[in-house]
């Protein structure tokens, strides 16, 4: 029917919801307070270098980071800490943040605010990675791996595919969607700076095929720029996901327990690439970042630009309040986000969404026995057989997991979108990946 | 004709006899030499195969039994079966039996229904460690008890069931073995393993949040601020990271109700309830 680049084995077609598709990004403005945790990546949590009392401007070092897999911490706003403490996170843990009285808006004199695009990369490959180490740049897809350990090569590994990740699978968001058509040519500059750092020719824009504006805007840019080029994909979920990609893209397929640098690929959010470019053209850290306020309960949808520790409740206020169908506020996509228990958590680097869902999307219905169908199997990106570990899970046997497989499992949430009995294949996946690592 | 049968019997015999000597020979070759007394031992061990001694099985315990040294064997024990199987154990082996005090598992939070009612709702799966993997829980403690009731699945003794009116699980004592399959489940740890005291006289801090007074207690009536009450009373105890600790020694008998009187909160659990009446 088409021939439209995709990866082979799974996935699914959930419904789209893109609602927000055509509202223009807007800027969510300034809260009263935010709240800035300091572990906002995978690694160490940042070393906390302000303390009460401290009055700081927007874009000034809050926390250094603290070994290599970890990342700089950056205030959002200028005004004065009240406080450094452990408070309450979107899943009620308590996580240590920065709290921040937000006093007018002085940005540090070092970040270049002009909106004139620059178009000539004069660093070199290690000053791009400190420049990035100093931004506190992570990969803003949702994984939050710090971008800087990505983009300088391990010792005897080579890349010659860069791929920049423009997806955005999951039903509801279109913050990537909006980014690559307002701020097209930025990107495209941003991965030519990757490309520099790595030492690539080529970078590959993958966008799937219901985003024809943004395959459009990035078209038009890519004409005047050698070696990058955009690739239209076909819809499917979870394509945005990295193996599923490269497996789209590069045809390469990444081996279990390997990471993408093991076939020579390098995969960048659209939206990591923007922040990058903004780290190195304009001196600019990671403190905001743009994410699509959404939902079939939200009264007004928008994508909107946020900045970071700005609490998830200033956005539901921005859009229409919570309104009395509302069940679920969701951080992140409908499939792998996160439903919240306190919504004055706040907005971290990595939150793509905010999503307000009615009882309907929300809740799943009741569980009824397996019937062996194995949709789950079918529909599983890593073929793996979800109804074998549940199953496993449930009756204990720990140790039979790891020939199953279970720690390449995603999380991408197919198996239990796709069960017709209903059964949360999900949640014993990942509970399967918590015993077994802990056992390890 | 009867030669046929002749031959056919004289190959069949053959078979049969190579096939027997075959047979022995391998007996004696790889013949395993088990102790006669590990049948005894096995035969007095309660066989419920809970993995409460810390061994697989009992009879992987019996076969420690038998490994261990006169002094070893004294830190060798059967919760399930107690003292009188641990006697009997030793009067095969030829040991002295060590008296152990008999132990029972308790729960460490009084997060009910009442002291720390739900906040939010959650209709995932009925499973304390994948909720405690998702948020806090309904009360919002996240140290306090989920009430999904893993340890209910795990008891291999029943001695476990979910209180309806509290909604947290209550430990029958006659039928708790102290395995130990408790602890090991709970994604909080709230369990512990303590001495069943004389006439079931405990104590113990209900309690495990180390969260600063204030915000525990704002999810909480009964947690434990770390007052410092109870120190003063007995200076065992101790009061760490905002939560106290009453260490499995302390004299219940003596102290235990004025503990539970003095703190503030109801952190502090004396049994039996009616110590004093």
């Amino acid at each position: 029917m088409n021939n439209l680049k995709t990866f082979s084995m799974g996935g699914i077609h959930p419904d789209k919801y893109k609602i927000t598709t055509a509202s223009l990004i807007i800027d969510a403005g300034l809260p009263e307070t935010v709240y800035i945790p300091v572990k906002q990546h995978i690694g160490a949590p940042a070393k906390i270098l302000v303390q009460k009392g401290d009055k700081v401007k927007v874009g000034t070092l809050l926390a250094d980071s603290d070994g290599v897999v970890s990342a700089d911490v950056h205030s959002s706003v200028s005004g004065e800490v009240l406080k450094v403490e452990a408070l309450e996170s979107g899943s009620g843990y308590l996580e240590n943040m920065i709290t921040i009285k937000v006093e007018g808006d002085d940005f540090e004199p070092s970040i270049d605010r002009s909106e004139d695009i620059s178009r000539e990369i004069p660093y070199t490959p290690e000053q791009i990675v400190q420049k990035l180490r100093e931004a506190g740049i992570v990969g803003m897809g949702g994984a939050g791996y710090p971008t800087p350990i990505k983009t300088s090569l391990p010792e005897g590994k080579k890349a010659d595919c860069l791929i920049v990740n423009g997806i955005e699978c999951e039903p509801f968001l279109t913050a990537d969607d909006r980014l690559m058509i307002e701020k097209a040519e930025q990107i495209v500059i941003g991965a030519k700076i990757i490309n520099k750092a790595l030492g690539i020719q080529n970078a590959v824009i993958a966008v799937d095929e219901n985003k024809p504006q943004a395959i459009e805007a990035l078209s038009k840019i890519t004409r005047t720029y050698v070696g990058v080029n955009v690739q239209t994909c076909a819809t499917k979920y979870p394509q945005g996901g990295e193996k599923q990609l490269i497996a789209a893209v590069a045809k390469r397929e990444v081996p279990s327990g390997r990471l993408p640098i093991d076939v020579g690929c390098i995969v960048q959010n659209v939206g990591t690439v923007f922040a990058i470019y903004e780290a190195v053209m304009k001196n600019k850290p990671l403190f905001e970042r743009i994410l699509t306020v959404s939902g079939d309960a939200c009264r007004h949808p928008a994508n909107y630009r946020v900045r970071v520790g700005t609490p998830v409740s200033y956005l539901i206020e921005k859009s229409g309040g919570l309104s009395e169908e509302t069940a679920q506020v969701v951080l992140g996509g409908p499939m792998m986000g996160s439903s919240v228990t306190n919504i004055n958590a706040p907005v971290t680097k990595l939150t793509s969404g905010v999503l307000m869902l009615s009882d309907k999307l929300a809740h799943k219905g009741d569980e009824t026995d397996c019937i062996r169908c194995g949709k789950c199997a079918m529909a599983c990106p890593m073929g793996l057989e979800p109804f074998l570990i549940a199953r496993l899970m449930r009756a204990g046997q720990t140790e039979d997991l790891r020939g199953a497989h279970v720690l390449d499992c995603i999380e991408c949430g197919c198996c239990a979108y796709t069960c017709p009995a209903r059964v949360p294949l999900l949640d014993y996946c990942k509970l399967a990946k918590i015993e077994l690592k802990k056992k390890k | 004709m009867d030669h046929v049968i002749l031959t056919s019997m004289a190959v069949l015999g053959g078979i049969a006899l190579i096939s027997a000597i075959i047979l022995y020979l391998a007996s004696k070759k790889f013949a395993v030499s088990e102790d006669a007394r590990i049948l005894e031992i096995d035969a007095v061990l309660p066989q419920a195969n809970c993995g409460g001694c810390g061994r697989a099985g009992c009879h992987d315990f019996a076969n420690a039994c038998l490994a261990a040294s006169e002094e070893e064997f004294g830190n060798l024990n059967c919760p399930v079966g107690g003292h009188p199987v641990m006697n009997k154990i030793a009067a095969i082996l030829g040991y002295a039996a060590v008296e152990r005090e008999p132990t029972v598992s308790v729960l460490r939070c009084n997060g009910t229904c009442e002291n720390a009612p739900a906040k939010i709702m959650y209709d995932g799966v009925s499973s304390c460690r994948i909720a405690n993997h998702i948020s806090s829980g309904l009360s919002g403690c996240p140290d306090g008890c989920l009430r999904l009731g893993d340890c209910v699945k795990a008891c291999p003794f029943d001695a476990l069931h979910i209180d309806e009116a509290t909604g947290i699980p209550v430990v029958n004592e006659e039928k708790c073995t102290s395995c130990g399959a408790c602890v090991r489940i709970c994604p909080r740890q709230l369990f512990e393993i303590r001495p069943r005291g004389k006439n079931g006289r405990r104590v113990y801090v209900a309690c495990r949040n180390t969260q600063k007074g204030a915000v525990a207690r704002k999810n909480c009536k009964a947690a434990c601020i770390a007052c410092g009450k109870c120190a003063k009373i007995c200076p065992e105890i101790t009061v760490e990271n905002n939560l106290s600790y009453i260490p499995p020694a302390i004299d219940a008998e003596r102290f235990g109700t004025e503990l539970a009187k003095a703190c503030p909160t109801g952190a502090i659990v004396a049994t039996p309830e009616n110590a004093d009446e």
